[in-house]
């Protein structure tokens, strides 16, 4: 059974630096080369979850995918460390800035030239958070896709997943090929062994371009993307506009004093 | 300007229409016809209410091959055929987890450029003018959809839903109501439903509750978290938790607000004890007014905060309590008749000093 994983390389937001000014390039595109990167942490679940699959069956392939700049190697090292067995990098510098139609674009025509019973991806990436890349991907690929599982079984030819949908909790069967996105709720994903970050470097990782997968680079990156930020600016901190610091009496007398003046309570 | 499809979302349990399809019609109205494109029969009421908010067609939408189908395929088919049929420029939906697949695939059909979370939505020269709050709300950003359609998902908990003003007394009446029979694509009828289990309600759910008091690992322990359901109950508020309180079992997982559980956008969010994560502020960010309590006052909630305390929750908050409850007397006591004499015999409430905990 081949498993491949979306994967994405975004911004490390424990730097916390995406509240200084500093996100946004010129181009108003995120900056991956001027901050510091890894693999978005709702995608080690995804990754998490395909090694649960290889744990209870022999037949397991996993691939990892990811379309990032150069520096992408690290998170596609970062997933072999965790247990995938291969990796591909979609590379070309015409991607620059492409929007979620041409992302899905490119990752489905990854996904379909490495072959493919079950993609898992993350929710949502940490940097952009759309999502809505695995269902697009999955209508490019034809097949059906079961978003924001809590749990996942995998069959013969079925995938059962389970999602939590507020007031009630719904099992959803799909016939594979298909496209699961898994929330963080689906297990911790483990510390890479020291050894298992020693052997991810024979792992192997290939390179693909928009030749490779035969898609016109003028069709995708920044000049081809539909939607075109207008403006970034950094929302005024304004708040808080109370700060109370002291004895907790008199704050919670403040505090009240505000709730009722601002007719809260 | 074209019409404008509304892809009008159910409540998964009852079925009703939900509340965010008023919301998406008023934000159609700038910018075209809208028309509501809902999944599965309508009845009259449905019908006037969604004419009552704009919308000026009413298509229904059904797969007769498959009874059983799901809304979101649905709604794709028909947006598809629709968007095709009518030239419209725009398809709006709601930014949930429905609304969000809705929209991608739509896009896929469409070849339309696509903006999910957006926070408003006006009309443009050259396309839609779409609002995002990213990053945790630190950035506004502002894009503009190109191209011959554009579909955007709408984060409806910011936008107010404003009746049409001049609604057409009778224009849409169940007779306007436009039936679409769809065929669904083979793939679309390979997932289903096999079980839905309710889950029992108790306190207000999270993610409608006008009042939200919250708590993180800063709580510290189970039981300190009774302090937050005290609070709740003092404010008739929702309680909810973080990642960290719900994986330490401190609060159960259906009260987790953020990226990974529920949205909410009360009128006051009461944050005690929680950091302030990313992952958090994704689903509190937009409460209208929010107030942290935190020990450490380098604390990320407090770049969000409109009141910030910085102090121990566990001293903080049974001082709130006192104070509220002195409030409430006070106010009991303003409303009494003058010359009742106080039961308790203290002295009237004006002149009583602060209580000592
Ligand atoms: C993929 C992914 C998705 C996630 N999704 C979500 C999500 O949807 N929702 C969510 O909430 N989290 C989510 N998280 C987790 C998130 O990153 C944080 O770990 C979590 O929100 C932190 O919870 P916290 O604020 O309770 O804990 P902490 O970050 O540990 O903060 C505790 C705070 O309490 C304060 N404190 C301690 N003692 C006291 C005291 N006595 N009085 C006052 N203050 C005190 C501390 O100063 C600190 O600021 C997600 C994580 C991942 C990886
Ligand atoms: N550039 C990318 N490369 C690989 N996977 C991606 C990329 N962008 C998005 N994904 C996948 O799609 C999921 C949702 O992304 P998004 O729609 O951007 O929120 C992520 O968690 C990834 O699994």
């Amino acid at each position: 059974m081949k498993l491949v994983v979306l994967v994405k390389h975004v911004p490390d937001e424990a730097a916390d630096r995406l509240f200084t000014a500093g996100v946004f390039a010129a181009d108003l595109t995120v900056d991956r080369d001027g901050l510091s990167c890894r693999l978005s942490e709702p995608d080690e679940y995804a990754v998490e979850q395909a090694m649960r699959i290889a744990r209870r069956r022999m037949d397991v392939q996993i691939c990892v995918v990811t379309m990032g700049p150069a520096g992408a190697v690290r998170t596609l090292a970062r997933a072999l460390a965790l247990g995938a067995d291969e990796a591909v990098h979609v590379l070309d510098d015409a991607l620059h800035g492409s929007d979620a139609q041409a992302t899905s674009r490119v990752l489905a025509a990854a996904v379909e030239r490495l072959g493919f019973d079950l993609v898992l991806c993350g929710t949502a990436s940490t940097d952009s958070g759309m999502s809505v890349v695995p269902a697009m991907v999955a209508e490019r690929l034809g097949v059906p896709a079961a978003c924001e599982a809590d749990t996942v079984w995998v069959g013969e030819d079925e995938v059962m997943v389970r999602r939590d949908e507020g007031t009630a909790v719904v099992d959803v069967a799909v016939g594979m090929p298909a496209v699961v996105s898994v929330t963080d709720r689906i297990g911790e994903p483990r510390y890479p062994a020291f050894r298992s970050i020693v052997e991810a470097r024979q792992k192997t990782l290939r390179t693909w371009s928009l030749k490779d997968l035969r898609i016109p680079a003028a069709e995708v990156g920044l000049g081809a993307s539909a939607t075109v930020v207008r403006s970034v600016t950094p929302c005024a901190e304004q708040r808080p506009a109370l700060l109370v610091e002291g004895e907790a009496r008199g704050a919670a007398a403040r505090l009240a004093a505000y709730l009722t003046e601002h007719q809260l309570i | 300007m074209g019409p404008v499809l509304v892809l009008v979302d159910r409540d998964g349990g009852s079925g009703a229409v939900h509340a965010s399809a008023p919301r998406l019609l008023t934000l159609a109205r700038r910018l075209g016809e809208p028309v509501a494109v809902l999944p599965h029969p309508a009845g009259a009421a449905e019908v006037r209410r969604l004419a009552r908010y704009g919308a000026e067609r009413v298509c229904v939408v059904e797969a007769p091959e498959t009874p059983d189908a799901d809304p979101v395929a649905l709604a794709v088919a028909a947006a598809g055929e629709l968007a095709w049929q009518m030239g419209a420029s725009v398809v709006l939906t709601a930014s949930t987890r429905t609304g969000r697949e809705a929209a991608a695939r739509v896009a896929v059909r469409l070849g339309a450029g696509i903006v999910t979370a957006a926070s408003d939505v006006r009309p443009g020269p050259d396309g839609p003018v779409t609002v995002q709050e990213v990053c945790g709300g630190a950035y506004r950003v502002e894009s503009v959809v190109r191209g011959q359609a554009a579909v955007i998902a709408v984060d409806t908990g910011s936008v107010p839903a404003d009746a049409a003003a001049d609604p057409v007394p009778g224009q849409v009446e169940e007779s306007a109501v436009e039936r679409l029979f769809v065929r669904l694509p083979e793939a679309a009828r390979r997932a289903r439903v096999v079980a839905r289990t309710r889950k029992p309600a108790c306190r207000p759910a999270v993610s409608c509750a006008s009042v939200v008091v919250a708590g993180g690992r800063g709580v510290g322990s189970a039981a300190g978290f009774g302090l937050i359901e005290q609070v709740a109950d003092a404010l008739g508020a929702a309680v909810g938790g973080t990642h960290g309180a719900a994986d330490l079992g401190w609060c159960p997982h259906d009260a987790l607000i953020g990226q990974t559980g529920a949205v909410v956008h009360p009128k006051l969010y009461v944050a005690c004890g929680i950091s302030g994560s990313v992952h958090h502020r994704a689903g509190m960010q937009h409460a209208s007014t929010i107030v942290a309590i935190d020990k450490d006052p380098s604390a990320p909630i407090f770049r969000i905060a409109d009141v910030g305390i910085v102090g121990d929750l566990h001293q903080v908050l049974p001082a709130l309590l006192n104070e509220l409850a002195r409030r409430r007397a006070d106010m009991q006591a303003d409303a009494a008749p003058a010359g009742t004499p106080d039961p308790t015999g203290e002295s009237t409430p004006d002149t009583a000093p602060v209580a000592a905990d």
